[in-house]
């Protein structure tokens, strides 16, 4: 089979502490019901600047200057001890939350982002200098407000305010009257995902050379809902940001899973490619507001940094075989089905362990799985514990179960097929697709065979269904051989050679009988 | 222990009767089984969800703990691989002392 291939991959963050304080859920809530409390008091305190989020080792890792073994050397806290490097990576770069506010104004198609007169220059000014903008979308930021009209807006409770340095710098107003599905808060929140997107699809363009028009389809893999009061969940997010990054030649769809989107996404693009529909589809997402600072209070109460100040962005293009990059499986796939059961027994026999059973594998002949990879220094002080620790111990258990390692190889089963965390915690961001460029980049250097991509979602947090998902796909080194197709490619070649052998006939016939 | 889980313990136990309620629990980890625990005997100690207040006195165990009485099988099938990997000896311990201190 012509299996599809990971061509590309881009990867963004952007350092974002005031959409954080202005938007995250666990402290908004917490100023609507407990305005005085010590959190809120402290929690200022606490914010990092961006050149502590840059140098954040985790960050570093998420845009490809560090690698996953990389960091597992380096002493954590991580937060006390920085890396080096700078905000631009091999896979993207940390975007710092002035020129976000920009990336918001250039993909806001209804002009609800409203920028202050002297912070629109400002911005300008910093964007022509990076070449990555069109002159038609420097423009914009010719068209601005006063202060004042601002203040008004954001007073009014029409507007959501930007602020940098806590001074108000802009802000996004509502989109209609009464309809809460367009309420400012609302447009905020899908602007966020939608810049960041734009973002994430853009570095994977023009960090590898990748031209904007072969993109064929895009699918957004966010978890937000875009539409109006009679179609709360719409859409089209992915078309949205395919315009905005100029894919002039894309159109998309957005899939939702929750956190399982993104594998989700991936396996329908793969279908796509193989399939001979789309030659080029790009699978990507932008990150969410309202997740940030969602462990805030531990994070507070434990005297360390806020460390959820960072929204996401990644973006992976999916293409026809061409012989080199790895390929994605499509035979060898993972699903928890609706019968399979929530034990997380049942969930990683139905996930991981059957699809690799079917096809004569054992779970060590995976080299690297890649399952939701929080960070767990952002988790652990909350409770939460180290999650993909926990997801490797669980594969690694089954390995024994199987009898495929013994017991006490138990612990060394996650470093040896696992990577360390370090995603932020965003949902559909941290959901297996982290890791692709990584993976991607070791099996090109022969470093690596296979890996498995486990995508989970809580499908319960939307009150519809108590039900748990999954679903898993494995990607491998590409053999060379772009093989054109299965049997009826085949049959057609051999159709072909009758005709081209009933001409050569016929033509000799005839210079006999012309004879 | 959530709000929902803690409303549907209160609605059962008031209409099945507490001594016809056992709660059995699948927590991954020992403090916050026992906190679960603690809230079913002797009441939300956080004072935030329906069972502020409200001691139920029910009889609750951690599955680890009443490995006997399970199928073999099932059990194989459901929670073996999660013995592995849990500190069952502390979800143990936790369970046993929040029984001492609140039953």
């Amino acid at each position: 089979m012509a299996f599809p291939v990971i061509k590309a991959t881009g990867y963004i963050l952007v350092h974002a502490p005031r959409i954080m304080m202005e938007h995250g859920t666990t402290i908004t809530m917490e100023k609507q019901h407990n305005p005085d409390s010590n959190y809120l008091q402290n929690i200022e305190k606490k914010i990092r600047d961006f050149d502590m989020a840059v140098r954040y080792a985790p960050n570093q890792v998420y845009i490809g200057n560090l690698t996953p073994e990389e960091l597992r050397l380096i002493p954590q806290p991580w937060y006390d001890n920085l890396a080096d490097q700078d905000r631009q990576g091999k896979y993207g770069e940390i975007i710092p939350e002035n020129e976000f506010y920009a990336a918001m104004k250039i993909a806001d198609s209804f002009q609800l982002v409203e920028l202050e007169e002297e912070f629109a220059v400002k911005i300008k000014n910093i964007l022509a200098a990076k070449n990555i903008y069109s002159e038609k979308q420097l423009v914009l930021f010719d068209r601005s407000s006063s202060r004042d009209q601002i203040k008004d807006l954001v007073s009014s409770g029409t507007a959501e305010g930007l602020y940098e340095n806590r001074q108000l710098v802009g802000c996004v107003r509502r989109a209609h009257e009464s309809d809460p599905n367009l309420s400012a808060h609302v447009i905020f929140e899908n602007l966020v995902a939608k810049a960041s997107g734009v973002l994430a699809l853009k570095n994977l363009l023009y960090r590898n050379d990748m031209d904007p028009a072969a993109i064929d389809y895009i699918i957004e893999t966010s978890e937000e809902a875009i539409g109006d009061m009679n179609q709360r969940g719409g859409g089209n997010l992915a078309k949205a940001i395919g315009e905005a990054a100029e894919c002039m030649n894309a159109t998309g769809v957005d899939m939702r899973g929750f956190c399982a989107g993104p594998a989700h996404g991936m396996l329908a693009a793969a279908a796509l490619v193989q399939s001979g529909i789309f030659q080029n589809v790009a699978v990507m997402a932008g990150g969410s507001s309202a997740k940030l600072g969602m462990n805030s209070r531990d994070h507070v109460a434990k005297d360390m940094p806020v460390l959820e100040d960072m929204v996401g962005g990644y973006a992976v293009l999916v293409s026809a075989n061409d012989g080199q990059n790895p390929v994605i499986r499509t035979d060898i796939v993972g699903k928890h089905k609706i019968s399979s059961g929530s034990s997380p027994q049942a969930v990683i026999q139905a996930i991981v362990v059957d699809p690799l059973e079917k096809n004569d594998l054992k779970i060590t002949d995976v080299d690297v799985y890649a399952p939701e990879l929080q960070n767990a220094e952002i988790t652990a002080p909350a409770g939460a514990g180290d999650v993909p620790l926990a997801n490797y111990k669980m594969i690694g258990a089954m390995a024994v179960k199987r009898g495929e390692i013994t017991r006490d190889k138990l612990n060394d089963f996650a470093s040896r097929h696992g990577v360390i965390g370090f995603a932020p915690t965003q949902g559909h961001i941290p959901s297996g697709v982290p890791l692709l460029g990584y993976i991607r980049d070791s099996i090109r250097e022969g470093k690596m065979q296979r890996a498995m991509i486990i995508g989970k979602g809580s499908l319960f947090l939307g009150r519809m269904t108590d039900l748990f998902d999954g679903i898993s796909f494995i990607i491998e080194g590409n053999s060379g051989v772009v093989e054109s197709g299965g049997i009826d490619d085949a049959a057609e070649f051999k159709q072909e050679i009758r005709n081209m052998l009933a001409d050569a006939i016929q033509e000799l016939a005839r210079s006999v009988a012309g004879r | 222990m959530d709000m929902a889980n803690q409303a549907r313990i209160k609605e059962t136990a008031e209409k099945f009767g507490s001594d016809q309620v056992v709660v059995i629990l699948g927590g991954a980890e020992a403090e916050s089984a026992g906190l679960t625990a603690e809230t079913v005997i002797n009441g939300d100690p956080t004072y935030a969800g329906p069972l502020t207040n409200i001691a139920l006195k029910l009889p609750v165990y951690h599955i680890l703990e009443i490995k006997d009485l399970v199928e073999p099988e099932v059990y194989d099938d459901q929670i073996s691989m999660m013995e592995m990997v849990l500190d069952v000896e502390a979800i143990k311990n936790e369970m046993e002392s929040i029984r001492r201190q609140f039953s």
